[in-house]
């Protein structure tokens, strides 16, 4: 209970607080203009999509609330899908349908909702109740995605995510995060969601936390965690390094799923991403945001900067990028 | 992504705490106003009362008053004379008091009142205009020659009109006085003999009338001062000591060459004085004086007081604002929506605490249950919280009801609650519980209540209230912290346990 950390401690392990996080990196790199970008996934979606990253098949859009009557009729032929506020963050309002029985449909946590539960929180959704400051929104519906095995079986009725921490199109930090029974099948958290710190240099898991308290296995399944390994590790951080060409946000968080047939999706982006990546990586974020702020001339193209990351996290016989054409070279438009 | 320089910020945040600070000092040298709440200031009132005897026909009295006497500030004045037109007129200076009937007979009795508030501030006697020219005075012989012979003496020992009069005041005082001395106060009281002596040497003198300050002393009568003409100011002697000054217990009443006391169609006037040391508020000083001084135009006290009241408490906003600033961004305590808090703060301060809390939470269950059976009815969000407003509405007029057959009117305080707030708080509580479990909602909940009652403690202290309403300006020093501490980098209290775990990697 009585467990505190002197400041001096937290400084020294270079731990960025809210506070510093909110006016030094957020207020600082993130442009307003940008925000309503990763704050409506639909528009996140679109934006990423003319950069190469992929993200989760789009089903339907419901933005009206006589539309939700089609809803039924749209989703009678679907086993599988997720049901997202446009505008929800953090994880709220979000419905993940993994099945159904008979009329009814499953959760992954094998609980049963109804059709008029799920019309229901449909127009919730609409009415704004899972949005930023309640405006009204629209509810996104989309494919379910379906997880690679060799990540699921460590999650717990639940996507395992991936949250890059991307500073300037660097990527500066990575965990994995796990359902667990706690976390009811939600990769949150602190709702009890196991935080996996990998190592940026080969996607390797370096220590694991659950409820910000050190942990070795997994608690539901008991696998050892340390074991992880992310394949694939360089392009998922290319994939995330593409999402700052963009949207333009010097200071956020990328989250991506691993699906088991189109490969790394993008989930959604977050211009506010938490700090409880730190603990699972047992270290500060700051010495690796003043490292890309040291830098005197920024990397140019995704690939360079992911070289540059994974090269400053001690990786080696990584692909060399392609140059990038000179920034004196004039560009003219026709 | 564009780095601004902080420093005109921070120059720019200094100057507001800077400007707030001289304000308010400023307001507390120039109007009174006190810093701590319930200060009392000393006031004198002195009454100076008239009786003679009327002749039957038409009757005028004027009786010189105070104009601005050193070390006093005048309150107010009133007359008390029944019967009487009272009017007060000024003219080269001389500030008189009259009052006129068109026939009285027997004895009559006027009163002249007037509050005096010590004031130490040194005020600039005004600058008569024209040269002060001394009064001629004509003496006889012998007078004359042993009034050349003391001033010939007192000459000699001085170099100015200031310490001519000292030295003057000295000889005649001497406890072995010389035969010059003995023949010049022969014929003259002490006063009067120096107003001579002095305007014969061709020193602008005169004699003012002082009235010795006690408390509850009666039938007083006023004493002769003597006043100097240094060719600048007048200067106050004691003619009995000879020490130059004004004492602070002394009240310079008449300080001109008029009359103290005229009376036509009567006889046998007498002036006598009674005074009395009162303690007031001294803000009830400050606004009663707030649109004579300077700053009184710039102070709160000149609204009608409705207006003031509802100031009153809104000017107590900004601490509120202050304590959750310091909760949130300090110490790092979950709030259910930021400023809930401080509306349920101000609703504290009209209900009181426990009665209010206690309203607070059982307005809140009763609504959360209510919610649960609303959350089944599948309604759009929009109505459902309109629906939760009007059931809040009802179990506050259930609560108010209740309480008072109950014999506790403090149950019709829930009033006071801002209806939406509730429904709000009691719709977003209802879905973090949903979402987050009751564990999140208990953490919220009494983040909340916390803050609230901290910043209750805040709003209701006495200090504050009187700091917020009577120096308004200091709110620009409680802006210039909340803009610092949006600029805190460093880490939250609840940062260091949230982070405790980061030990283990040292």
């Amino acid at each position: 209970m009585f467990d505190w950390i002197r400041p001096r401690d937290l400084k020294r392990k270079g731990m960025l607080s809210m506070n510093k996080r909110n006016v030094d990196y957020i207020a600082r790199y993130n442009d307003r203009s940008a925000f309503p970008l990763v704050d409506n996934k639909l528009k996140t979606k679109q934006v990423v999509e003319e950069h190469e990253v992929a993200s989760p098949l789009l089903l339907q859009v419901v933005s009206e609330q006589h539309e939700i009557g089609h809803f039924r009729e749209r989703v009678a032929d679907l086993d599988g899908f997720a049901i997202k506020p446009a505008k929800g963050s953090g994880g709220k309002g979000i419905l993940v349908i993994t099945g159904r029985k008979g009329d009814d449909f499953v959760k992954p946590s094998g609980s049963r909702v109804s059709l008029a539960d799920i019309e229901r929180h449909l127009s919730n959704i609409l009415a704004g109740l899972y949005s930023l400051g309640g405006s009204p929104d629209v509810a996104v519906i989309e494919a379910l995605v379906r997880c690679d095995p060799r990540l699921s079986r460590y999650s717990h009725e639940g996507v395992p995510d991936i949250r890059i921490v991307v500073f300037k199109g660097y990527p500066v930090m990575a965990m994995l995060r796990l359902a667990t029974h706690a976390s009811d099948g939600k990769a949150n958290l602190h709702q009890g969601a196991v935080g996996v710190g990998l190592n940026l240099a080969n996607g390797r898991a370096l220590n694991a936390v659950q409820f910000d308290r050190p942990i070795e296995q997994h608690p539901d399944n008991g696998l050892n965690l340390a074991d992880i390994q992310i394949d694939n590790w360089h392009y998922l951080l290319n994939m995330a390094s593409r999402c700052y060409e963009a949207t333009g946000l010097g200071y956020m968080g990328v989250d991506l799923v691993v699906d088991a047939t189109r490969g790394p999706l993008l989930l959604e982006l977050n211009a506010r991403p938490g700090l409880a990546i730190q603990v699972a990586n047992g270290q500060g974020l700051l010495p690796r945001l003043h490292a890309v702020e040291a830098l005197k001339r920024p990397h140019l193209t995704p690939e360079e900067r992911v070289h540059w990351a994974m090269t400053e996290a001690g990786a080696d016989n990584i692909p060399q990028p392609r140059r990038s054409i000179p920034a004196l070279e004039p560009v003219f438009q026709i | 992504m564009i780095r601004h320089s902080k420093t005109p910020f921070y120059l720019a945040t200094l100057l507001l705490i800077a400007a707030g600070l001289l304000l308010a000092v400023l307001r507390h040298q120039q109007m009174g106003v006190p810093w701590l709440p319930g200060a009392q200031q000393p006031v004198w009132l002195v009454e100076a009362r008239i009786d003679f005897q009327a002749w039957g026909e038409p009757v005028s009295v004027d009786l010189n008053i105070p104009d601005q006497p050193p070390g006093f500030h005048t309150l107010t004045e009133q007359a008390a004379s029944p019967g009487y037109g009272f009017a007060i007129t000024e003219h080269q200076g001389d500030r008189r008091a009259e009052w006129t009937i068109r026939d009285a007979a027997g004895p009559q009795t006027l009163y002249f009142k007037t509050r005096l508030i010590p004031d130490s501030a040194e005020r600039d006697t005004l600058l008569e205009p024209g040269v002060i020219k001394p009064a001629e005075i004509f003496l006889e012989e012998p007078d004359a020659t042993a009034a050349r012979a003391l001033l010939l003496q007192a000459e000699a020992r001085s170099s100015g009109p200031a310490s001519m009069t000292r030295e003057l005041i000295g000889l005649l005082n001497s406890a072995t006085p010389d035969q010059n001395t003995r023949l010049l106060l022969s014929d003259a009281a002490l006063a009067p003999t120096l107003y001579r002596l002095l305007n014969f040497a061709g020193i602008p003198a005169r004699i003012a009338d002082g009235l010795q300050l006690e408390d509850a002393r009666r039938q007083q009568t006023l004493q002769p001062w003597l006043q100097v003409h240094d060719g600048e100011r007048w200067l106050t002697f004691n003619p009995r000591t000879g020490i130059q000054g004004v004492p602070a217990d002394v009240l310079l009443w008449r300080e001109t060459d008029g009359s103290l006391l005229d009376v036509t169609g009567g006889t046998d006037s007498i002036v006598r004085f009674s005074m009395l040391r009162q303690t007031v508020p001294a803000l009830q000083i400050v606004r009663a004086e707030a649109n004579k001084r300077a700053f009184g135009s710039l102070s709160l006290y000149q609204l009608p007081v409705e207006q003031q009241g509802m100031f009153r408490m809104l000017l107590l906003l900004p601490f509120g604002a202050l304590v959750v600033c310091l909760m949130r961004i300090l110490v790092g305590i979950k709030t259910s929506g930021t400023f809930m808090p401080v509306l349920i703060a101000v609703a504290f301060v009209q209900t009181s605490l426990l009665p209010g809390l206690a309203a607070f939470m059982g307005v809140v269950t009763l609504g959360l249950l209510m919610r649960g059976y609303l959350s089944s009815l599948n309604l759009l969000l929009v109505s459902r919280i309109s629906a939760l407003i009007i059931l809040v509405l009802f179990i506050t007029a259930g609560i108010s009801i209740i309480g008072y057959q109950m014999g506790f009117s403090t149950g019709m305080t829930v009033t006071f609650f801002p209806m939406v707030i509730l429904a709000w708080t009691i719709e977003r509580m209802s879905i973090l519980w949903e979402e987050e479990g009751a564990h999140e909602v208990l953490i919220q909940g009494a983040g909340s209540l916390i803050v609230a009652i901290l910043a209750y403690l805040v709003m209701r202290a006495p200090l504050a209230e009187h700091i917020s309403f009577n120096f308004p300006e200091l709110h620009l020093v409680v802006l210039g912290i909340i803009l610092l501490l949006g600029q805190y980098t460093g880490y939250k209290l609840t940062e260091l346990r949230r982070f405790a775990p980061m030990k283990r990697y040292q």
